[in-house]
């Protein structure tokens, strides 16, 4: 698996800025932060921000490898919303024939991921197997998921069950040895991605066809077959997002998971994927998902600023965060 | 529930009126709505649409055009098309903004058209010839009056506000002004953007921040789902009640049930677009005067009354 990954990087003293840049942007947040409020650094409030991270960085990682292999999927916040509101259907209707228990919860389980994994297979078969460009078809897709659990729910709000979302509850909110699930899940996302990101094949396949179709088709990759892949495998990170969302609140709205593309894409290039494909980092994912988190939780917890500027803020320092990338590679 | 009894009658009324004065010629009602993307959004959606259902059934010489838009600019298209391609008679409106949608709203009403505007008013007066009116100040008044009533000793609350919007601000200086002089502080305040998730985190942020935390003005039902997700999981027992708004049927069930933490809801009905499309097609069908200022007034829910606001059916 890792036997022709011996080409040795030119060696340098320091690493590159586009390394460092995302990385200094999310220490001086914390700085920033725990200069603020005495409670930022506290276990509570940094197990609220990373478990409420686990939802747009396990899909953020998938779109990784969507982004590094040329592709885009702007559908992923609906296609969310909409699993979530299948698995509360599914779930409530199951409930008079299986009761409360594991059972019926591991059944909305495997709705949502055969869910996530048949949408992200659709997206990849229109993209791939009849050539339509990828923003185009998961622009479409994303209005039909949209439409779709708004549909479901009538225009309204689906709720699981409460006692079955008593029941669910701890998925969300309990864990192992203080560290709760999402952010558990949400690890060993990360620490696949990057194994299979940076010494897989796959990883170099994607990497191969992001950065140039045709010379990846005569290097023998199976250019299609690895696009495929990689919408599938989003889908798949989708539904496993949406088992870890569903717990928390029990319901699902036409509201779930709006603008969770954005800044899912958002994360992958602060992190230093480039947004033509060619080249990912999944690490640098994970700091970018974290940043975005931070800088709510950060405007949240002072009063410095007026919450009409949420967004101006955000904005500042999503483009600061990769103009450090941009000019430290043109000093090189 | 009175003003829905009379207008029923009235309704009744124009039945027997227009069956007597048969072979008319049919018009056509256009209603044009911001699309479910919300819960309040949801019910007014549900509304609306149980409105047409129905009226088309009891009115056999009216025909409706209902669209959804989901930003300003489409609503705006909507209406252009219902004018150039439908021919409508009347226009019931509820503006996704003030500003944008009043310009093609006005050249709606110099063409002819009856025009009724629901919930938001346009920023130029006169335009419409009916105005069914939320009273968002009203709104943030009522709850203002409760949390005082319910807080004799004054105490520290943090206020969820909704998404940026004059509606938003004139529900909250509404409050504010009910809760001068009552030894209420607001500690905190934060856009939930009317939004589970959104309120969710803005709650677990307060919860950090804040130690001691009296009460939470939601101002919203689905912030309030959010924000007591939020209290829950943290085991924080100082909070002593939420008070959220719209009436929410799974709010007004906690609040019938005599909930600790929900102990009352104020009413901004969502229902308010369909006495607008039936007083519409009131004023198309019979004699009856219709124009003016219809304002719905947000009530009060607690335990005792709670019943007369809870509709199952509906999706909100």
């Amino acid at each position: 698996m890792t036997s022709d990954t011996a080409t040795p990087a030119p060696k340098r003293s320091l690493p590159s800025m586009s390394l460092l840049g995302p990385v200094i942007a999310l220490l001086v947040l914390i700085a920033i932060g725990a200069s603020l409020n005495s409670n930022f650094l506290g276990a509570a409030n940094i197990t609220n921000v990373l478990a409420r991270s686990a939802f747009i960085g396990i899909i953020a990682v998938g779109m990784t490898f969507v982004i590094t292999a040329g592709g885009l999927d702007l559908s992923v916040g609906s296609m969310a919303a909409f699993i979530a509101g299948l698995m509360i259907l599914v779930m409530n209707a199951a409930l008079p024939t299986l009761g409360i228990g594991v059972p019926i919860i591991l059944l909305g389980m495997v709705v949502a991921i055969v869910a996530g994994i048949v949408a992200g297979l659709i997206n990849g078969f229109l993209i791939t197997a009849l050539g339509i460009e990828a923003f185009i078809v998961t622009l479409g897709t994303m209005g039909i998921y949209r439409s779709l659990v708004t549909w479901l729910a009538d225009g309204g709000t689906l709720s699981l069950d409460f006692g079955l979302r008593t029941f669910y509850r701890p998925v969300y909110f309990d864990g192992i040895l203080g560290i709760s699930w999402p952010i558990i899940v949400f690890a060993l996302v990360v620490i696949l991605g990057e194994i299979l990101m940076s010494f897989a094949r796959f990883g170099r396949h994607c990497a191969a066809t992001g950065s140039n179709e045709h010379v990846a088709h005569y290097s023998n990759v199976d250019v299609n077959r690895t696009r495929l892949l990689t919408y599938a495998m989003l889908g798949l990170l989708v539904g496993v997002a949406t088992i870890m969302y569903v717990p928390r609140l029990g319901s699902a709205s036409a509201s779930t998971g709006l603008l969770w593309e954005l800044e899912a894409i958002a994360a992958v290039i602060i992190g230093g994927t480039v947004l033509k494909g060619g080249f990912g980092r999944v690490w640098g994912t994970v700091i970018g998902v974290l940043i975005l988190s931070l800088i709510d939780n950060i405007l949240n917890l002072t009063d410095f600023v007026s919450p009409y500027l949420n967004g101006a803020i955000q904005g500042v320092i999503i483009i600061l965060a990769v103009i450090l990338q941009r000019e430290a590679k043109a000093k090189g | 529930m009175t003003h829905m009894k009379a207008i029923l009658m009235a309704g009744a009324a124009s039945v027997a009126m227009t069956t007597a004065a048969t072979a008319q010629e049919t018009s056509v009602i256009g209603v044009s709505i911001p699309a479910a993307t919300h819960g309040w959004a949801g019910g007014m959606n549900f509304h609306a649409q149980e409105a047409v259902e129905r009226l088309e059934e009891v009115y056999p010489n009216l025909d409706f055009v209902l669209s959804t838009a989901s930003d300003p600019g489409t609503q705006v298209n909507d209406i252009e098309d219902m004018m150039a391609t439908r021919n409508i008679d009347a226009l019931v409106v509820l503006p996704f903004e003030s500003e944008p949608l009043t310009g093609p709203v006005q050249a709606v009403a110099d063409a002819g058209v009856w025009v009724t505007v629901v919930d938001r008013g346009l920023s130029v007066d006169g335009i419409e010839d009916l105005y069914v009116a939320g009273d968002n100040e009203g709104f943030g008044r009522v709850s203002g009056e409760y949390m005082a009533s319910q807080m004799p000793d004054g105490g520290d609350i943090v206020v969820l506000r909704g998404i940026p919007t004059t509606i938003d601000n004139m529900r909250v200086e509404g409050f504010e002004q009910a809760i001068e002089g009552s030894g209420i502080n607001i500690i905190d305040m934060e856009h939930g953007n009317w939004n589970r998730d959104d309120s969710f985190n803005v709650m677990q942020d307060f919860l950090q921040k804040h130690e001691q935390i009296d009460a939470v003005w939601a101002s919203d039902d689905d912030m309030a789902v959010g924000v007591l997700a939020a209290i829950e999981a943290a085991g924080r027992d100082d909070i002593q009640f939420v008070l959220g708004g719209a009436g929410m049927k799974e709010m007004v069930q906690r609040v019938m049930e005599g909930d600790e933490m929900i102990p009352a809801d104020v009413t901004y009905p969502p229902a308010m677009i369909a006495t607008a499309i039936e007083m519409t097609a009131v004023g198309l069908t019979s004699s009856a005067p219709v124009s003016g200022t219809f304002t719905i007034g947000s009530v009060l829910i607690t335990p005792e009354n709670a019943e007369e606001f809870y509709y199952p059916d509906s999706p909100f």
